[in-house]
């Protein structure tokens, strides 16, 4: 059953539309809600809400509980490749909580909490952006963290981040979701504009592992990978110091030594290596550049540190 | 006058981009005044070069009070404004939502680090401000409410009202935030126009701040009588929505008076030309923002008034 949660009238002939799908079976009352979409270039989220709700359609008697799916938060920015929401260029997921009383967008975004909260568990699923490749993480802040480490860890994620709380990121789904008891995780996997399909298979088992362990799923399902847990260790970012165009020569998920060659930045006028980029520290490649047009400052890579490593 | 380089960051197919300051007077530091930040500013940089006029005239004659330095900065983020974008060319992000940067950071967070590191220590900040959505606003000062700075000296700039806005998460990380937290009493001016020069607002815009400096003791300067500032909190203002959508045609003019149950503002079908909706005023006051683009979505603040 699909159903509108939010409607609002455009100016031309149509109405901005959030939709929801909604499967239901059993006497079981489990809640667990899949939301994506809220950043217009992200679609990994995309390929998964189709993956997740036609195998629960195909096998429909193995549920027991409901399963919410809101594939698009932001429909306007998907349609038109827009990051934010259009028009206005804002990112809806600095608008949470929203208000009813407000504009546009600060309505829709109310409309959506009022629907999401209750949820047992809710994936609030996004895809980095153009310009980064992420390994399947899931982010959660220090004070959430004992509430939520054990749900991230049913979900297949490589690696869990576990990151200092800052005001700004109050304005988030995911914060004004587990400030009103909706458990939320985020997970950020993958590149935007694209959909990469063996992290949505690797989500998708552990959607329905946690759906196992919430109890809502009777059918068999795959066992899930241990979690890397942030805690105790450092990440250390490179960014880049020189503007051109970035040639990683290290591959995403390589383990690295401190000052190990990890790319170069090249001018392609005057044909010299800018930059020759180095580790920043030991460890894991977890994040790694996608778009190569880079400035000072461009974020190229993050490398997870071994516990016990310097911060 | 000393013109020069606050910061620069290079780029991979374009002209450096250079930051360009503007310096008078002497020691102390005494004010920096901000203007675009974002691509679309164009009113906000044109009165800030209208600033570094004014301000040459006034050295010139010795009207900068002693040991009164002051710093003028028309433009961040002209990159963005010479391709016709609001935010960063490169990653679509806000400058002013960076603050107060970080030097090892990404390359916006760098350009806030490298223009906040030279806009601190100021006594007093100014920014012209702009709004996310298309409107004109009868010019105003407005301040956040960090606790740090005392609203009463917006007094001092002698326009209509003054309104103090309480911080919400996602204003942490603008300028006017980061200035009051390093102990820079800080202020936001709204010229009117955004995209567009609206040279009378402009006019009124650089009298308020000519007169906010006279009055502290900054400079000597003439300006035209101000108002009796009225300060308020933004939440005493009245917001008003559009409760559908079309087209959207304004028959009120900003900074008029108007009665409760006045019409604003009407809304046709975009396709049959029906009339869609009458927006009313439910308060008396003063209209200090109106919506201005032809199209209008439903929910969307067309008139904001003070009661």
């Amino acid at each position: 059953m699909t159903e509108k949660i939010a409607s609002i009238p455009l100016a031309v002939n149509e109405d901005l539309i959030i939709q929801k799908r909604r499967i239901q079976n059993g006497e079981s009352k489990t809640r667990l809600s899949l939301v994506t979409g809220t950043h217009g270039d992200e679609l990994e989220g995309q390929y998964l809400a189709y993956m997740v709700g036609s195998y629960i359609d195909e096998h429909i008697d193995l549920l027991d509980g409901i399963v919410d799916i809101y594939p698009a938060l932001n429909p306007m920015g998907i349609d038109s490749i827009t990051r934010g929401i259009p028009m206005f260029d804002l990112d809806m997921n600095r608008v949470f909580p929203g208000t009813k009383r407000g504009t546009m967008v600060e309505v829709i975004c109310s409309s959506v909490v009022d629907d999401l909260s209750g949820s047992d568990v809710c994936v609030d699923i996004h895809s980095s952006n153009i310009f980064l490749t992420e390994m399947p993480q899931i982010r959660i802040s220090v004070p959430t963290a004992e509430m939520l480490v054990p749900y991230a860890k049913m979900l297949n994620v490589d690696f869990v981040w576990i990151h200092d709380a800052a005001t700004v990121l109050e304005s988030t789904l995911a914060h004004t979701l587990n400030s009103r008891g909706t458990k939320t995780l985020v997970v950020e996997m993958g590149v935007g504009m694209r959909i990469t399909k063996e992290y949505c298979k690797q989500l998708f088992d552990g959607v329905f592992n946690l759906m196992k362990e919430l109890g809502m799923w009777k059918g068999d399902t795959a066992s899930v990978r241990e979690p890397v847990i942030s805690e105790g260790r450092e990440v250390g970012f490179v960014n880049s110091d020189a503007a051109g165009i970035f040639v990683p020569c290290a591959n995403f998920g390589d383990t690295v030594k401190l000052g190990d060659h990890i790319g170069d930045v090249v001018d392609p006028l005057t044909s010299a290596v800018v930059e020759k980029v180095q580790a920043v520290c030991d460890g894991m490649i977890f994040t790694l550049r996608e778009y190569p047009v880079v400035y000072g400052g461009s974020l190229l890579a993050r490398i997870l540190q071994p516990a016990g490593g310097e911060d | 006058m000393k013109k020069d380089i606050l910061f620069s960051l290079k780029s991979p197919y374009r002209e450096q981009l250079d930051i360009i300051g503007f310096h008078f007077g002497h020691g102390k530091k005494s004010l920096a005044i901000v203007g675009a930040m974002r691509g679309n500013e164009v009113q906000q940089m044109y009165v800030c070069s209208r600033m570094v006029q004014a301000l040459k005239k006034l050295e010139s004659q010795g009207r900068i009070a002693e040991d009164r330095s002051i710093l003028v900065v028309p433009c961040v983020n002209y990159y963005s404004m010479n391709i016709g974008k609001r935010f960063w060319a490169m990653d679509n992000t806000d400058i002013n939502r960076m603050f107060p940067g970080y030097d090892m950071g990404e390359t916006t967070q760098r350009i806030a680090d490298g223009v906040f590191s030279k806009l601190q220590g100021y006594e007093y900040g100014i920014q012209l401000a702009s709004f996310y959505q298309p409107g004109i606003f009868l010019p105003h000062v407005k301040m956040m409410d960090t606790g740090f700075t005392n609203p009463e000296i917006m007094k001092d700039f002698g326009l209509e009202f003054g309104i103090i806005r309480k911080p919400r998460p996602y204003d942490t990380t603008t300028l006017n935030y980061n200035w009051q937290i390093w102990e820079t009493k800080a202020f936001s001016v709204y010229a009117n126009a955004t995209d567009e020069i609206d040279v009378k607002a402009a006019d009124e815009a650089v009298n308020a701040i000519l007169r906010f400096m006279h009055n502290r003791g900054i400079v000597t300067a003439k300006t035209p009588p101000g108002y009796i500032t009225e300060i308020m909190k933004e939440d005493k203002t009245k917001q008003i929505r559009s409760e559908t959508a079309g087209l959207f045609f304004r028959v009120t003019e900003i900074g008029s008076t108007v009665e409760r149950g006045d019409v604003l503002g009407r809304i046709y079908d975009p396709l049959d030309g029906e009339l869609a909706a009458e927006i009313r005023t439910p308060v008396s006051g003063t209209v200090y923002f109106a919506y201005n683009s032809p199209l209008i979505n439903a929910k969307t603040v067309c008139f904001k008034i003070i009661k």
